[in-house]
């Protein structure tokens, strides 16, 4: 939409965070994280549960407020001016651990809300996004029921496919499967794996280490809030630099 | 499909004791068990079946129906329901002048409809809510008033009985809920000016009596005013028992949207939702389904403190039949009286109960 406007270079890094660094009162969440994605690039985040991963990635859509370093989300700098996280925001579809689904509306209406109430279409046209997306997860089926009536699998799809009728160029998801029954998880990640196909950006924070090696372009490694690693899949997997990011392998990998 | 049914069934009798047990075994089990138990089971049905026929004997068998004659009442051994009868315009009507009461009965139906056809989901848009409301106000208006159209005038002060009850009841609801809102929200808010003003207004007026707050709004309230404003004494007191009714009521309302999880907000915010979006879409309806038996409770409560108009000297139903039962004929009977007016109190209070618990089954089979 704006991409016209942007003064940005074509390989400019659509995020961008320099030197971030986050506390909750004396305890320090982000040790001055660096971290640069470009437009249609895959990051995978791992590291130990309180790493900040989570942290780091609530940061970009502003959940989470930043203390000190930069974050740029097209050119646009996320600081306390609302209309900056707002443009920023309306660019960002967040996927999260607990779908976080409206349960009061159906799942219908909770694809429709977002696309009537900030972008003011029409609701026909909603619906039609709606379904359109809902297909795309693979529930057109499911679309008058309540987000309670359907499996753990279903909603994450459907709270995939509300964040995607935002239309944005960026998509971050906190852990979309650790909620999820075994059986239910390939049903998500298969999901994913066709957004990533559709050249969409996104930042994952998972410990599905098959998704990373097959989608990701960059793995991420976090432990105690510092990015202690950052390399391409097979690099990563293949010969770790750190031996933290070594020892953290083995853990998971065992499993 | 036999097998399955059937091991349903067996399932369902091994887990329901009472399914496959006599009358005799039901009593011997929960009434006879034990010595101290037949004693109990004895004592309470002894009061009980007393109780009964008390109230057979007094007030069906013995009882005086009608008669416009109080010593037919005073000779008999039974309740005398003839007072009723005999004196329900008063008691219903209050002070309102005797001649214009059908203006009053017309005023009730009118009400009552709009309520009802209110409080049905499927009449639930505002393309028809808010034109039906506002002719009703009007025509209530028109009616309760009067002053044109022919229709005589007559003052507030001279208003009354049940609709009286009535008008307050729906102000305070009206005017109540949208501010216990405000307040519910304003305690939560991101704005500490907002957190203040609420926190300040809430904890103030709950602990203060409602007989205090319905003095100041009568007595003190007109001070603070510029010479020659008035504002009428039923408006003030309605806002009075409005406001203190607000403040129970927010506190409700922040429990329920205490009880919202942190995702929601989280969710709202990612889809760029605005404060008032995310309210109004996300938490609200959310929080107000989840304190809803709370909230049917104080409207109850609401309800019956409506008596309070009489220290401004307005007589709702209550009053007014403690006002009619000075009369030295009938005053003998005044427990009639006000069983009548209990009766009345828990129709509607009772009406309001059945149908929150009926909203509550619309909420949980997903129909509202
Ligand atoms: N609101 C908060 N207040 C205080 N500490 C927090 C808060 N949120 C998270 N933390 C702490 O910050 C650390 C990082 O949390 P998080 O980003 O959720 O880690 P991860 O997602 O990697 O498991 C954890 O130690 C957690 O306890
Ligand atoms: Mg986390």
């Amino acid at each position: 939409m704006s991409q016209s406007t942007s003064t940005q270079a074509a390989d400019a890094p659509i995020i961008s965070l320099h030197n971030v660094s986050k506390w909750y009162g004396q305890f320090q969440v982000l040790c001055a994280v660096d971290l640069d994605v470009r437009k249609g690039e895959r990051v995978v985040v791992c590291g130990p549960s309180g790493s900040g991963k989570s942290t780091l990635i609530r940061c970009i859509n502003r959940l989470e407020v930043h203390q000190e370093g930069r974050i740029f989300v097209k050119g646009l700098e996320m600081t306390d001016n609302v209309k900056n996280i707002d443009a920023i925001r309306r660019n960002i579809g967040m996927v999260f651990q607990n779908f976080n689904l409206f349960p009061h509306l159906t799942v219908l209406e909770n694809l429709t809300l977002g696309p009537m109430l900030t972008r003011h279409m029409k609701k026909a046209d909603a619906e039609d996004l709606a379904m359109h997306f809902l297909r795309k997860v693979r529930i057109p089926e499911q679309a008058r029921k309540y987000p309670l009536q359907l499996s753990g699998g279903q909603q994450q799809r459907v709270a995939i496919a509300r964040s995607l009728c935002m239309e944005p160029e960026i998509m971050l998801f906190d852990e979309p499967t650790s909620a999820l029954d075994p059986e239910m998880i390939k049903e998500v990640l298969d999901t994913m794996i066709e957004l990533a196909e559709s050249g969409m950006t996104m930042i994952v924070v998972t410990h599905e280490m098959g998704f990373a090696r097959t989608v990701a372009d960059n793995v991420v490694f976090m432990a105690d809030g510092r990015m202690v690693e950052s390399a391409p899949p097979e690099e990563f997997f293949g010969n770790p630099r750190e031996e933290r990011t070594r020892t953290f392998l083995d853990q998971i990998l065992k499993h | 499909m036999t097998t399955a049914s059937s091991q349903t069934r067996l399932v369902t009798a091994a887990y329901d004791p009472l399914a496959r047990m006599s009358a005799a075994d039901w009593l011997k089990r929960n009434l006879f068990s034990s010595v101290w138990q037949t004693l109990l089971t004895l004592v309470t049905a002894a009061v009980l079946l007393r109780f009964f026929w008390f109230v057979l004997d007094w007030g069906v068998i013995n009882a005086v129906w009608v008669t416009s004659d109080p010593d037919v009442c005073r000779a008999a051994t039974g309740a005398c329901w003839a007072v009723i009868v005999e004196k329900h315009r008063p008691m219903l009507f209050g002070l309102y002048p005797y001649d214009e009461h059908w203006r009053l009965v017309l005023m009730m139906v009118i009400y009552l409809v709009t309520v009802v056809v209110s409080l049905m989901p499927r009449n639930w848009n505002l393309r028809f809510l808010v034109p039906l409301w506002l002719v009703a106000a009007v025509s209530i208006g028109v009616l309760m008033f009067g002053g044109v159209l022919g229709l005589r005038y007559v003052p507030t002060s001279e208003w009354g009985g049940l609709p009286l009850t009535m008008l307050l009841f729906t102000g305070t609801v009206l005017f109540g809920m949208p501010v216990a809102v405000l307040l519910a929200l304003g305690r939560r808010a991101p704005l500490p000016v907002a957190r203040g003003v609420s926190v300040v207004f809430i904890e103030a007026l709950r602990g203060v009596p409602l007989i205090t707050i319905l003095f100041v709004a009568v007595n003190v309230f007109p001070l603070f005013l510029p010479a020659g404003v008035q504002v009428d004494k039923l408006l003030r007191i309605t806002i009075g028992i409005a406001i203190f009714f607000a403040c129970y009521q927010a506190e409700v309302i922040r429990g329920g949207l205490q009880a919202i999880p942190r995702g929601q907000y989280e969710a709202a915010a990612s889809l760029s939702l605005t404060y008032w979006q995310t309210t109004s879409r996300i938490i609200l309806p959310q929080a107000l389904r989840i304190c809803l038996p709370a909230i049917t409770n104080h409207i109850i409560a609401a309800m019956k403190n409506t008596s309070f108009v009489i220290i401004i000297g307005l007589f709702d139903i209550l009053t007014a039949t403690t006002a009619v039962m000075q009369d030295p004929l009938w005053r003998k009977f005044y427990v009639e009286a006000y069983l009548f007016v209990a009766a009345v109190y828990l129709f509607f209070g009772y009406a309001l109960s059945l149908y929150a618990r009926k909203v509550e089954k619309w909420i949980a089979s997903g129909r509202i």
